[in-house]
């Protein structure tokens, strides 16, 4: 009786398989930590926006529900990705998680696009959530001033009204802006990734990972003030061009606050700005690889 | 280690080399398209604090402005209407593509506060009444000329402005041009079109191309015969001394 010959599986170098499972699992960890619980605020947040605007024109109250619902998905999406990303190698590597899965044989670069591609679902998630939470209030209060001014305006203005109360609460250009929300947010979580890779501490981390995002909002301002400036020293101009060129513009990014009053977003406009979001993404995660490829562990 | 992040410095350096150009080509098109046309100084810093300028900083001024336009609300049950002014200044200057914010601080300058400095009961001299009051009206169309030149592309500026010119300045020449300037949007209600002939008909020297304009309008048939310029066109037929003849609009005879 002879033994059956083990059956030889040829190892791939890339797997999809094996990033799929990384990610998934990177997002079940981390919807384990209730971090949905943000969505109840996010609610009583839009929600209470409500009573602060009761006596105000519906036009003034629509204005305030959208800058305060997309300011809010601005800043949670943004805590989340930096949050989530800078505690994914730390608390791996506390929970010795990351020896046992580089012991198999699963490369560096598997299982670091797995983690960054579970934070990128759970903000996909959480976008999504708080859109259909701010879409589905926007619809109801929408039907609320629609069914007022039925009541409420005579027969002879109430077609104008009512086209007014629909240019006032939604408009197509919401969406892109939701989705340029969206990357911005997946950029944050890249940079802080790559932060992490070389950072001690998720604290280090974190912080090095908001003075980024400060820094990258405001240096287009500064830039341009500063170089207009006559009295600019060489040495000023130098370190203007070093902060220019190793962080990202992330004002280029931040188009929804005039999207909310109306500003028009011209599908190439859309495309060109989510190709930039795109691609820092894609540099930032392979520089944050290469050097956790070398990472002593 | 060390030599990798070397690495990935002049890495991250030569992709900011390279994206550069492409960024300053996207900015360009982003203020062609209106956007990031919020003007976040130092004056601004003073107005909204600390805390404020580096939420604005951050990307969250519309969400300040919107606390500060609550603000403003409340300052006006309160009628306090220098410290408005300096909420709807801080406003405009963080949300400039708001047309909602512009018309309503100039609503606000122009025909609520200019009516509170005429009545104001502890000034007892009318001249001096009569000077603020014109002053807040100033500073209404110093909101929508502004506010145009942000929002060009927005009918309802315009008409707010012309408006303020046809009610408070009583300035009829320029509220007809504001007027025109309304009517000539596609999307702008079609009345303004009527509006600037009913303006222009009272701003000296103009009154023989209004009457053109309005004579116009009336062989365009009845639904451009509205009461207004019916009674524009019987008022200018007179000014002009148009022949009994050549009258295309004869009043109805007044009532004894």
């Amino acid at each position: 009786m002879t033994a059956a010959a083990p059956i030889a599986t040829k190892h791939k170098i890339f797997s999809p398989a094996r990033v799929t499972a990384i990610a998934s699992n990177t997002l079940l960890e981390l919807v384990r930590l209730k971090v949905f619980y943000f969505l109840l605020l996010f609610a009583l947040l839009i929600i209470g926006s409500s009573f602060f605007t009761s006596k105000f024109t519906f036009q003034e109250q629509f204005q305030v529900l959208k800058d305060v619902s997309l300011g809010a998905m601005s800043i949670f999406t943004w805590l989340l990705g930096v949050l989530a990303t800078a505690m994914l190698l730390p608390k791996d590597i506390e929970d010795r998680t990351l020896y046992t899965i580089l012991a198999k044989p699963v490369p560096r670069f598997e299982y670091l696009l797995g983690k960054f591609l579970g934070v990128l679902l759970l903000l996909f998630v959480a976008i999504s959530l708080m859109a259909g939470v701010f879409l589905v209030i926007l619809y109801a209060r929408q039907q609320d001033a629609l069914a007022n001014a039925a009541r409420l305006v005579p027969a002879n203005a109430l077609q104008e009204q009512l086209a007014d109360i629909r240019a006032a609460t939604f408009n197509k250009n919401l969406l892109p802006g939701i989705v340029i929300i969206y990357l911005k947010s997946a950029l944050c979580a890249a940079l802080t990734l790559l932060l992490s890779t070389f950072a001690s501490s998720s604290i280090f981390t974190i912080i090095m990972s908001v003075i980024v995002y400060l820094i990258g909002h405001i240096q287009a301002i500064a830039r341009d003030a500063y170089l207009a400036s006559q009295t600019t020293t060489a040495l000023t101009k130098a370190f203007l061009a070093i902060v220019a060129l190793l962080i990202p513009d992330l004002n280029s990014l931040t188009l929804v606050d005039d999207i909310v009053v109306g500003n028009a977003i011209s599908m190439v406009l859309f495309v060109k700005t989510a190709s930039l979001g795109l691609t820092y993404i894609g540099i930032y995660f392979l520089v944050g690889y290469f050097v956790f490829s070398a990472k002593e562990l | 280690m060390t030599r990798r992040m070397v690495i990935a410095i002049l890495v991250l350096l030569v992709f900011g080399v390279v994206r550069m150009p492409f960024e300053a080509e996207l900015e360009k098109e982003h203020k062609a398209a209106y956007f990031h046309g919020a003007k976040l100084d130092l004056s601004l810093r003073e107005k909204i604090g600390q805390m404020g300028f580096l939420a604005a900083l951050s990307g969250f001024r519309a969400f300040v402005a919107d606390v500060l336009w609550i603000h403003a609300h409340v300052l006006w049950e309160r009628t306090e209407w220098g410290a408005m002014k300096v909420d709807f200044d801080a406003v405009t200057s963080l949300q400039p593509r708001c047309v909602l914010f512009w018309s309503q601080a100039a609503w606000h300058m122009g025909f609520n506060a200019s009516v509170a400095a005429f009545e104001d009961p502890k000034q007892p001299r009318e001249a001096l009444r009569l000077k603020a009051q014109h002053e807040y009206f100033k500073l209404a169309e110093d909101y929508l000329l502004h506010g145009i030149e942000n929002n060009p592309d927005v009918y309802n500026l315009y008409a707010d402005l012309a408006l303020l010119y046809e009610m408070k300045l009583k300035d009829h020449c320029k509220a007809a041009e504001y007027y025109a300037k309304t009517a000539a949007f596609k999307n702008a209600p079609v009345f303004y079109h009527r509006f600037q002939y009913y303006e222009l008909a009272q701003c000296p020297g103009h009154e023989r191309e209004a009457y053109e304009a309005l004579l116009k309008l009336y062989k365009e048939g009845e639904n451009e015969r509205l009461p207004t310029l019916l009674k524009w066109l019987g008022i200018l037929q007179e000014k002009l001394n148009v022949p009994a003849d050549q009258k295309i609009y004869i009043p109805p005879a007044s009532n004894p």
